[in-house]
């Protein structure tokens, strides 16, 4: 393969469309900008030390990947473009989606009330899970202003959560849900609606070409979204092995990442995923601080 | 072979067969207060019982707690137990079945070794039999099986013996009052070595309990030499009793001194003593004669490493094929008991041991203790020294093996403290919070608590003597709730304060989570380091590449601390740290010949800030040069020519070109982990300051950084100030990041958090399915650090991290230290002083014979740089 230098083309095989293809959320929501800039190759660019080591050895490594591959995707807006299905949707890198064309916003596996949990059989964990989670939450929906959000399952951790909810996460769940339509697609931790929070519930949502459910089929998934596993891939570059939470996406269906604070992550190899993909043909949209990494799988770890 | 030989003539003959317990001769007032039958036995013995053998059982019989400090092979043992003997026999038998026969046990002993507790129970039976005593022991450790512990508790032996995590599990306990109702003595063995540690924090909470159960409980203390044995004394004892009148403050005191002093000598080999290393390769024939010429030898090292190293060696000159035997502690079990049954059976000529051996039991007729290396600290020394030779009148006698120049001084100093009879041992810490959780949970496991009663418990316990009453309490609501700023957990709460006033463990399933979780002893978990070929960087990504070759085990904290392409020796080659995979180190073989990073194969204990002071010295004084080899001495003298020699409150600074790099070599003396954290810390700095730094690499005694910029003259021009280089805020910020970055305070977070209780351990057969069944540490610690950072979990991790691996404490000691009283030498070229540092630059212990002869070459020409006047 004839490496490429520059970041921002796309490449031929790619199933990533340009971004004038894409409605971008209206005037003045325009998703924050990235600070970061692209790290020269050489991995030195001064913009990167300013960051966490962490965040620099991540983007030492993607720099790493493109010197060697120049096949790694990245936009200017810090979110990705993926078509799945032939649908454009916009990966953010707090790890939730956007799709413009119903201006939704989709987020996977909230888990509020983990913690509590927890706390019932006797480990008592820091109770700010909750409040955590939705505080990052309320930030993504500022940004997108989106007409509809759904939740993908898993939003609360067991069938009991939602009653266990405090005074000051109703009333953030509810500020959220203002204005807006809200979706509670059902999952294996809270199988039955949320009582009494608003919003609306079903099983799976079937729309202009996507299916949204919780657990990924493997049968009658083309176009689906959905969320359950908690997918992360890892990164092998440079003397760290640099896990993140990701987006595991092919052009037929994504799954994406988990957005609880307490949630951790498996690993897109892990015998869970078998299945979902065909091979190792699948991206992961691992998520930076700013910024999403399109990486192809086969140069995971 | 000449010796060097330090040889002390005042011999008291105070020592004696320890394998037996027994006193031999001596000028006693003979025990007319010792019962007839053990006069006799005395008697039939040949033996009197020894004076200080004596003076304990009339402190007992006077109600006194005490502690006994005597060298190892006193006859330590039998005069803890005997004032417990005596009484046993004076109560004569019991009727079985009675009630007294089910009072509870008379004497609990604890060991801080399973094999020392059964050991002592043997060592004890011999002349309780042949007293014909009616007394029964019995060992509890984690190997007894259940029903015998049940039975313990049904019918309890008059003497048990056991560990302090048992203790812990038998306070926390329904039964513990009646259990613990007659207790008289408690024996604490190898005291020393138990109190510095969280683990010591845990048996000192317990002893608290106990007297609490037993107020009349009297404590006899049994340890090595300490330095300050007032510690240990006041340990003994309940703190904070205000107006009880007739308490002790601190334990009585008897030290016996150490019989026959030690002839200790420093090898003075023939042979080029090393600039650096520390595997003593140069001495392994002169180790080898020594071996031949005594009976049986205890060879010492510091490291895995080392004893494999030795060991090699030892057997490709070993013409006679005399039996040397390998024991540490990665060996299977099964080798080290028959390796240990062998030097029972006087079948072994030596043994290459590590610290597996320094404690407990004796073995053997050891005439002879090797010592490879620096001991880095004067009261491991002497414990080592302690090993060898329990015959009457006779001294130990031991040998110094010094690998490489530096260790000629570290000895030297180490010989003197032992010779003043000065030692080193850790200051005791303030009692850590999260143990003291996990005890608040135990004492709810027992019974419903008071708070104020827990509290005065509590803080009659040595290390948490200073403990404030908001601190408990913020304990007790940890261990009730979490202790959040939220309180919604209020309805999970594992202890609630019910209308008495007391805190009632809520539901039985907490005393079971308790007793699977108690317990501080946490090992450092090592990754398995796996090799692999990253040739080929095609379509198929890494899964061409997966398996791969196991080169074994590395710990984990030293993986973790390397950053991006590190490359480092193990396993005879230069690797390439490509990064951690679940439970694996991952790397490929590396482009470069000079690893960045050292795999330090010296000492695992850091040089004690006492050795460092006393080294510190030395370099400053040239009229103690005589005492070192000629060799030694000289570099030293040459030292002072080309470069300077510090005083003793100063710190030297050197810079000088290399080839294409600029170096920067401090000497700071105060061990390698705080140089370590030291070193990464300047290496921050020299980035800001844009001297580009490109790597470091530390040692007890110095820290070296190389650049692409000239350090020198950026501190020659200004550029660079010293001042503000070492200036203490060092500890600030960049400390922060670097803890973040490497992970170190997650895992001490990690830690404490199971050590409080907050998250499960492991347990085998459990399996994780991967995402729901844990949450990690590190998520909680994220949440914990942001919403309340100052919770008490994050208080006992910050304590711990400040004196644990980074040795921060240190570190800030250090920079306080030589505030305006750095000596800055710019050099022309490598100095005398730095060629060891120098020389550990991509030095390890290399198997490959042309890896050592390059190595020997490069070693050469920077010796002639340094040295050519």
């Amino acid at each position: 393969m004839t490496p490429q230098r520059v970041l921002w083309v796309s490449m031929a095989d790619s199933p990533v469309s340009p971004p004038f293809n894409v409605r971008w959320p209206k005037a003045g929501r325009t998703p924050q900008r990235a600070e970061s800039k692209p790290p020269k190759p050489d991995g030195t660019s001064p913009e990167t030390a300013k960051k966490t080591d962490k965040e620099d050895a991540f983007l030492m490594a993607l720099a790493d990947l493109q010197k060697h591959h120049g096949n790694i995707q990245r936009t200017d807006f810090g979110t990705c473009i993926h078509a799945v299905n032939g649908v454009e949707l916009v990966a953010d890198p707090s790890g939730t989606l956007y799709w413009p064309t119903t201006e939704t916003l989709v987020v996977a596996d909230l888990h509020l009330e983990k913690g509590s949990s927890f706390a019932r059989r006797g480990q008592l964990l820091p109770p700010h899970d909750t409040m955590a989670t939705l505080r990052r939450l309320r930030a993504v929906v500022e940004r997108w202003q989106p007409a509809r959000v759904i939740a993908l399952g898993d939003s609360f951790h067991d069938p009991d959560a939602a009653h266990r909810l405090s005074d000051e996460a109703v009333a953030t769940i509810s500020g959220l849900m203002h204005q807006r339509a809200w979706v509670w697609i059902t999952g294996n931790h809270d199988p039955e609606p949320p009582q009494g929070l608003g919003g609306t519930s079903c099983h799976e949502v079937r729309e202009g070409g996507l299916i949204l459910r919780h657990e990924p089929a493997l049968k009658d998934c083309l176009g689906e979204l959905a969320g359950h596993l908690h997918p992360k891939a890892a990164l092998l570059r440079r003397g760290r092995m640099v896990r993140r939470a990701c987006f595991a996406a092919s052009r037929t269906r994504m799954i994406l990442p988990s957005f609880g604070a307490y949630t951790g992550g498996l690993n897109v190899f892990h015998h869970a995923f078998d299945g979902m993909f065909d091979g190792r043909d699948f991206h992961a949209l691992m998520c930076g601080k700013n910024q999403i990494y399109r990486i192809a799988a086969h140069h995971l770890s | 072979m000449a010796m060097e030989s330090i040889r002390d003539t005042d011999s008291k003959g105070d020592t004696e067969d320890a394998a037996q317990l027994i006193a031999a001769n001596g000028s006693v007032p003979v025990g007319d207060e010792l019962p007839a039958v053990f006069n006799d036995w005395f008697e039939g013995k040949g033996w009197s019982p020894r004076p200080h053998q004596m003076s304990l059982l009339d402190r007992s019989r006077a109600g006194e707690s005490t502690l006994l400090i005597a060298p190892t092979g006193a006859g330590k043992t039998l005069a803890g137990f005997l004032p417990t003997l005596v009484d046993l026999h004076r109560r004569g038998k019991l009727v079985p079945g009675s009630a007294d026969a089910k009072a509870g046990i008379h004497t609990l002993y604890i060991s801080p070794l399973k094999a020392l507790a059964v050991d002592i129970k043997r060592n004890l039976e011999t002349p309780i039999e042949e007293m014909g005593l009616n007394v029964r022991l019995e060992t509890r450790t984690g190997d007894t099986p259940s029903h015998r512990r049940q039975r313990q508790k049904t019918n309890p032996p008059d003497i048990l013996l056991t560990t302090p995590e048992q203790l812990a599990l038998l306070i926390a306990n329904k039964d513990a009052s009646h259990f613990f109702g007659n207790l008289r003595y408690v024996i604490f063995d190898e005291l020393h070595s138990l109190v510095t540690s969280k683990r010591g924090h845990l048996l000192s909470l317990g002893l608290a309990r106990l007297r609490r159960l037993r107020p009349k409980l009297q404590a006899i203390g049994l340890s090595a030499t300490v330095s300050n044995p007032s510690d240990l004394c006041r340990w003994l004892v309940p703190q904070n009793k205000d107006g009880i009148i007739g308490a002790q403050d601190e334990a009585g005191l008897i030290t016996v001194e150490g019989g026959a002093k030690p002839e200790i000598e420093i090898l003075d080999t023939k042979e080029r003593l090393p600039w650096s290393g520390h595997t003593a390769r140069h001495a392994v024939e002169e180790v080898y004669e020594i071996i031949k010429a005594n009976r049986t030898c205890l060879i010492f090292v510091n490291t895995r490493s080392q004893a494999e190293f030795l060991f090699q060696n030892l057997w490709r000159v070993n013409e006679d094929n005399l039996p040397i035997a390998l024991h540490h502690g990665s060996l299977d079990v099964g080798q080290r008991r028959k390796v240990e049954a062998a030097m029972g059976r006087n079948a072994l000529k030596a043994v290459v041991a590590t610290s597996t051996l320094d404690l407990g039991i004796d073995w053997g007729d050891v005439d002879m203790v090797l010592h490879m290396g620096a001991p880095k600290g004067a009261s491991r020394l002497a414990q080592r020294i302690g090993r060898s030779n329990h015959r009457m009148d006779e001294p130990s006698r031991a040998v110094l093996v010094p690998a490489n120049r530096f260790e000629v001084m570290e000895c030297q100093a180490a010989l003197d403290a032992n010779y003043l009879g000065h030692q080193d041992t850790p200051p005791l810490r303030q009692g850590a919070l999260d143990v003291l959780c996990q005890h608040i949970l135990g004492m709810a496991v027992a019974e419903p608590f008071q708070e104020d009663d827990l509290y005065a418990e509590v803080i009659s316990a040595t290390p948490y003597s200073d403990l404030d009453w908001d601190t408990f309490e913020r304990c007790v609501h940890f261990v009730a709730t979490g202790g959040y700023a939220l309180a919604s957990y209020e309805r999970y709460a594992k202890i609630k304060r019910t209308q008495d006033g007391t805190w009632r463990l809520t539901h039985p399933r907490f005393a079971q989570q308790y007793r699977l979780n108690s317990g501080t002893i946490y090992e450092a978990p090592s990754l398995t380091v796996r090799l692999l070929r990253f040739a080929k960087r095609d379509r198929k990504g890494l899964t061409a590449t997966r398996g791969g070759r196991v080169l074994g085990k590395l710990e984990e904290y030293f993986l973790e601390q390397m950053v991006s392409g590190d490359t480092f020796m193990f396993s005879g080659q230069i690797l390439r740290f490509e990064g951690i995979r679940e439970n694996e180190a991952i790397v490929t073989p590396a482009v470069s010949n000079q690893p960045m990073v050292p795999m330090y194969a010296g000492s695992k204990f850091p040089l004690t800030t006492y050795l460092a002071d006393h080294i510190r010295a030395m370099l400053a004084d040239p009229q103690q040069w005589s005492k070192f080899p000629p060799q030694v001495a000289e570099w030293l003298r040459i030292q002072q020519q080309r470069s300077i020699l510090p005083r003793m409150d100063q710190m030297l600074v050197e810079t000088f070109p290399r080839g294409d790099r600029h170096y920067l070599v401090v000497y700071p003396f105060e061990g390698r982990l705080a140089h370590q954290t030291f070193g990464m810390l300047l290496t921050k700095r020299l980035e800001r300051a844009r001297a580009k730094p490109v790597g470091f690499v530390a040692t007890d005694y110095c820290v070296c950084i190389w650049s692409l910029d000239d350090m020198g003259a950026m501190i020659g021009d200004g550029r660079l100030s010293l001042d503000a280089l070492f200036d203490e805020d060092m500890l600030g910020d960049d400390l922060e990041a670097w803890m973040e970055d490497s992970f170190m305070l997650k895992r001490t977070f990690r830690h404490c958090a199971l050590i409080a209780g907050l998250i499960e351990k492991n347990h085998p057969g459990q399996e994780k399915s991967g995402r729901q069944v844990t949450v990690s540490s590190d998520l909680i610690y994220d949440v914990l650090r942001e919403h309340e950072p100052d919770h008490v979990l994050m208080q006992a991790t910050r304590e711990d991290a400040a004196t644990g691996l980074l040795d921060i404490r240190r570190v800030g000691d250090m920079l306080a230290r030589i505030k305006g009283e750095i000596v800055h030498q710019n050099l022309d070229r490598v100095s005398p002083m730095a060629v060891p540092i120098m020389l550990e630059i991509g030095k390890e212990p290399v198997p490959g014979e042309a890896n050592e002869t390059l190595l020997a070459e490069a070693a050469e020409n920077i010796i002639d740089e340094a040295m050519h006047v």
